[in-house]
């Protein structure tokens, strides 16, 4: 049993800013961050100034494999202009920057800072698809890999032992990959911002504008069925149900609590911090369900005294879409074996009690994975903010959103909720 | 053998002879496959071999089309993917590893539960890597 969390003082969030997602094969990790550094400081409703922030807390990966550099704190200090502040790094595989969210939150709570940057970036378009499996391999066990696993075979596996158990197929992962669409299409930072029937209709425009007879898809899981254009990447996983390569950076900057005022009128609190280890593909207990998932939902519920109802909207980790599924379930916004049926249902769209993934998820936003865990914070903060656009989600009075980070096979977890007063 | 410390390589050497070994704990009798030298239960290193039947079956599996570049080498790809699974051990632990022998251009006649037996892996002898290999009994 663990004890009930708390911090020692509170903590807010008062500014968020992030590159726009996607593949940038002119911009560096650097240029990202800038940019995204840039937006945060517009983001604050009062202004702040940067020689104020009293230290960094960055999350990246693997740039280490992906652009062959590493020591990324000190370099990003440097261009952003804040020497000599301090910088840490920290990993977590996909989960990198909501650890280091974590981390800052206790640098604050501890009274040491009042102040402090939080950021992510990965930069992994540079490689061939098959080098970016590789990359993001490194997260796995050694036995997974040594098996010839990688991530869209680790997820497909679990998908096999998800359908086996519970009959779900296919179609319930099409029903994850449409909805994402259909709120990534509203996300202008989305790296992917057409709804599948807006992909269907231009390839069957292009088609037609080369003399080709026009694809016969009566609706889009036609489309997503076609294996000419839904390829599978790791049988049952196919193109559409991965998250793609990409590019990014994200940050937001946390103050003490009493300091948040003279930031802006409408901070966000820190209410509920959870995070997990667990085990890889052999050794867990069960491939239907993250424990590492269950136990961080547990310990962020128990420290915020709320239960999984009164998370308004989440962003959860769809790195892949039977994860999404999952994670519902690990989550407790429904009951093991009937997450597939809730998607199915439409309660997780923009529109009906639960929203997951507003911003498109991983799926469409992008997922640069260092970037992911901040990225999914601001998608939280924008929408407890009322700012998320034309994806802002319909129903009024929104205090409580969550945002959920998984690195590897569900061996890092973390769950955040967030609150507005 | 039995006194051999526990370790990966050791364990890859066994496959090398077509056995599947793995560790016991001496308090517990939890089974590892692979094997663990420290329990993880117990919190404790006196731990056994202990050889496995080498058979089981099928928990998950998939099919990859798009393998890391060192399995490309092998020849798979895009036309001919592998399949990595996990087998559940008639012992009881679960294992990660390749299942040969089955269409994996038709993964839907691939059955969760199919029977699956240790086999051989001579055809990347000069690679020892830490994978078991089955196939359909």
């Amino acid at each position: 049993m663990t004890k009930k969390r708390k911090l020692g003082r509170g903590v807010a969030v008062v500014g968020a800013g992030m590159s726009p997602f996607g593949m940038f094969a002119e911009r560096t990790s650097t240029d990202l961050f800038i940019e995204a550094f840039q937006e945060m400081t517009g983001s604050v409703d009062k202004g702040f100034e940067p020689n104020d922030i009293d230290a960094l807390y960055l999350g990246n990966f693997t740039n280490d494999f992906f652009v062959q550099q590493s020591h990324w704190g000190a370099i990003l200090v440097d261009a952003l202009g804040l020497v000599p502040k301090p910088a840490t790094r920290t990993e977590g595989a996909c989960a990198s920057s909501a650890l280091a969210f974590r981390e800052a939150v206790f640098a604050i709570a501890s009274g040491f800072y009042d102040i402090v940057l939080v950021g992510g970036f990965e930069q992994m378009s540079k490689q061939s698809t098959e080098q970016v499996a590789e990359g993001l391999a490194l997260a796995a066990s050694p036995y997974e890999r040594e098996a010839g696993f990688t991530y869209p075979g680790v997820f497909g596996a679990i998908a096999t032992a998800y359908f086996d158990r519970y009959g779900a197929t296919r179609e319930h992962l099409m029903n994850v990959t449409i909805k994402s669409h259909e709120n990534g299409r509203l996300n202008p930072k989305a790296q992917h911002q057409r709804s599948i029937s807006e992909i269907m209709a231009s390839r069957i425009e292009k088609a037609a504008s080369r003399g080709q007879s026009p694809p016969g898809w009566q609706d889009e899981k036609e489309f997503l069925a076609d294996p000419q254009a839904n390829p599978v990447i790791a049988w049952p996983t196919h193109l559409f149900d991965c998250s793609p390569i990409s590019d990014g950076a994200a940050c937001v900057l946390l103050v003490g609590e009493e300091l948040a005022a003279s930031f802006t009128d409408t901070p966000m609190h820190v209410r509920g911090l959870g995070q997990a280890s667990g085990r890889n593909l052999h050794a867990a207990d069960d491939l239907t369900s993250f424990e590492a998932t269950r136990f961080a939902a547990r310990e962020a519920y128990e420290m915020a005294g709320l239960s999984p109802a009164d998370i308004q909207f989440a962003e959860v980790h769809d790195c892949f879409s039977i994860a999404e599924i999952l994670h519902g379930e690990d989550l407790g916004f429904f009951d093991p074996g009937t997450g597939f049926k809730a998607v199915a249902e439409g309660l997780t769209r923009r529109d009906g009690p639960k929203p997951i993934n507003t911003s498109g998820g991983l799926k469409c936003k992008g997922h640069p994975v260092g970037a992911t865990g901040v990225a999914q914070l601001i998608e939280v903060w924008q929408q407890l903010r009322g700012e998320a656009g034309e994806r802002q989600i319909p129903a009024k009075d929104l205090r409580f959103g969550a945002a959920h980070s998984m690195g590897g096979t569900g061996g890092t977890c973390t769950f955040t909720i967030l609150e507005r007063w | 053998m039995s006194e051999q410390a526990i370790s990966d390589s050791a364990f890859a050497a066994f496959l090398d002879q077509g056995q599947l070994q793995g560790s016991r704990c001496t308090s517990c009798e939890a089974v590892f496959v692979p094997p663990r030298g420290w329990c993880p239960k117990c919190h404790q290193s006196d731990m056994q071999w202990t050889r496995t039947s080498g058979t089981g079956r099928l928990f998950a599996f998939s099919c990859i089309a798009i393998g890391p570049p060192w399995m490309a080498a092998y020849g798979y790809d895009r036309d001919h993917p592998y399949c990595s699974a996990v087998v559940e051990l008639d012992e009881g632990p679960r294992v990660v590893g390749r299942l040969e022998g089955v269409d994996t251009n038709d993964p839907e006649n691939i059955k969760i539960g199919m029977w699956l037996v240790l086999q051989q892996d001579d055809s990347k002898s000069d690679d020892s890597r830490i994978c078991p290999v089955f196939s359909p009994v």
